[in-house]
């Protein structure tokens, strides 16, 4: 190896200047709508994606930036029909972030096994040194959860959990709530890869 | 089997630990489990693209892309180097997010309570893609240093901050980089998340007489590395 990576840095509190700057509160001209995935050709069914990020303490924390990265409705990356990337913060005031996206297909596991439909989840913030990087997984897809390659690596239900967003019982766009523990006991499952 | 080599394992000794209890914010935002580490599939080795996106020409000119009544106050520098991987292999097409504060240690932002004032010609965010030979340059002023709660009063050295898309899912990566000289980088309980003396002095921009504009600005040199894959697979389908 010739050279090393550059050394991450934390977000800090500040990260909304670079990345989503209207909300830091700069003039800016027509900002895209970066946590709005789908748009009129995109084929899938339209989800929204709704959740908060718990510290260790149990506080919200309300000045974090979160990155999704997904497949399309067919299981593909990066297709002409649908980027598969998306940025949010949480809010400032209520700490909630909100994704509207479609439902992921299923993808191949790098030895040709099936994975369950999942969307990568990346977390910036002050007092995160390096973005946590995770997975968000759908609770109406039990069957296809059980035979997924990654959470089969998982040996303790409650940590499984962690990765799984609850379909909310509410009329219109189907919601999904996935709330992200940083430490404590419901503390979710990062990965490294 | 992917075509071409997984990328390298991140050495996560050489990045910041989560856990660093001198940087009081970590305490409670540090998972306590270890990572869980997963094999590279499709997911992981692709990413998004920004190349398409719409971009000004002075998205890269932070003297002058949020003026209205004259430029940006402060020390005028360009900051220039070069995206590469860990094989020392160019990235075009790189997109570099920039944010920082302006020459009074003030960020634009609605939360910052800092009582140094705002400079109206000056809003800190910036962005560039590498070009074909992954080099990069945007121009800006030098920002100043700036307190903020820390065990009481921490001082940031002058920093600013990047975010920085690859091609692939995991090579995304998210540093500020500081100016060398800086009496506070040594103080910064921040840039001592990174422990490795080697690693901390990555993060530190050289002056760069060389591209320095005459009786206008002068230059910073930093340059960027992401992650490589490993090239034993694909070298030895060469022989």
């Amino acid at each position: 190896m010739a050279l090393k990576e550059t050394p991450s840095q934390t977000a800090g509190p500040f990260v909304h200047i670079g990345t989503l700057p209207a909300l830091a509160g700069l003039k800016t001209g027509a900002a895209p709508q970066l946590n709005v995935l789908a748009h009129d050709s995109t084929l899938g069914e339209r989800i929204r994606i709704e959740g908060a990020i718990h510290d260790g303490a149990g506080v919200l924390v309300k000045d974090a930036m979160i990155e999704i990265w997904q497949a399309n409705a067919n299981g593909q990356y990066g297709s002409n029909d649908f980027k598969g990337w998306g940025r949010a913060a949480t809010d400032f005031e209520t700490g909630l972030f909100v994704f509207e996206t479609i439902k992921p297909g299923r993808t191949l596991f790098h030895d040709g096994r099936k994975q369950a439909p999942h969307i990568s989840v990346s977390i910036f913030a002050r007092g995160i040194n390096i973005h946590l990087q995770t997975r968000l997984y759908f609770s109406d897809e039990a069957e296809a959860n059980t035979a997924d390659p990654i959470l089969q690596l998982i040996r303790e239900p409650d940590r499984v959990a962690t990765l799984i967003a609850r379909k909310e019982p509410k009329a219109g766009l189907p919601l999904y709530r996935f709330d992200i523990h940083l430490q404590g006991d419901r503390e979710t499952v990062f990965f490294d890869f | 089997m992917s075509e071409l080599g997984d990328f390298r394992p991140r050495d996560r000794a050489w990045h910041p630990a989560a856990s660093t209890p001198a940087y009081r914010s970590t305490t409670f935002h540090s998972p306590r489990h270890p990572l869980l580490t997963l094999p590279q599939s499709i997911g992981e080795l692709s990413g998004p693209v920004f190349g398409d996106s719409a971009f000004d020409p002075l998205d890269n000119d932070l003297i002058r892309n949020y003026a209205t009544t004259g430029e940006a106050i402060g020390e005028r520098i360009t900051v220039h180097g070069t995206v590469q991987d860990e094989n020392a292999r160019p990235v075009p097409g790189a997109l570099i997010e920039i944010w920082q504060a302006n020459a009074g240690g003030k960020y634009r932002h609605v939360n910052d309570k800092y009582m140094a004032v705002l400079d109206p010609n000056f809003g800190g965010c910036g962005r560039v893609l590498s070009d074909a030979q992954g080099r990069y340059s945007f121009r800006t002023i030098r920002p100043g240093p700036y307190p903020f709660p820390n065990d009481g009063c921490g001082w940031r050295p002058s920093h600013i901050h990047l975010s920085i898309f690859g091609h692939a899912f995991v090579q995304r990566l998210v540093t500020q980089f500081y100016f060398e000289g800086d009496p506070l980088i040594g103080q910064c309980v921040i840039a001592n998340t990174v422990t490795d003396p080697a690693a901390l002095a990555s993060l530190i921009a050289k002056l760069d007489m060389s591209a320095m504009q005459a009786f206008d600005s002068l230059a910073y040199r930093f340059d960027i590395v992401l992650r490589g894959r490993d090239a034993t697979y694909f070298e030895t389908q060469g022989l």
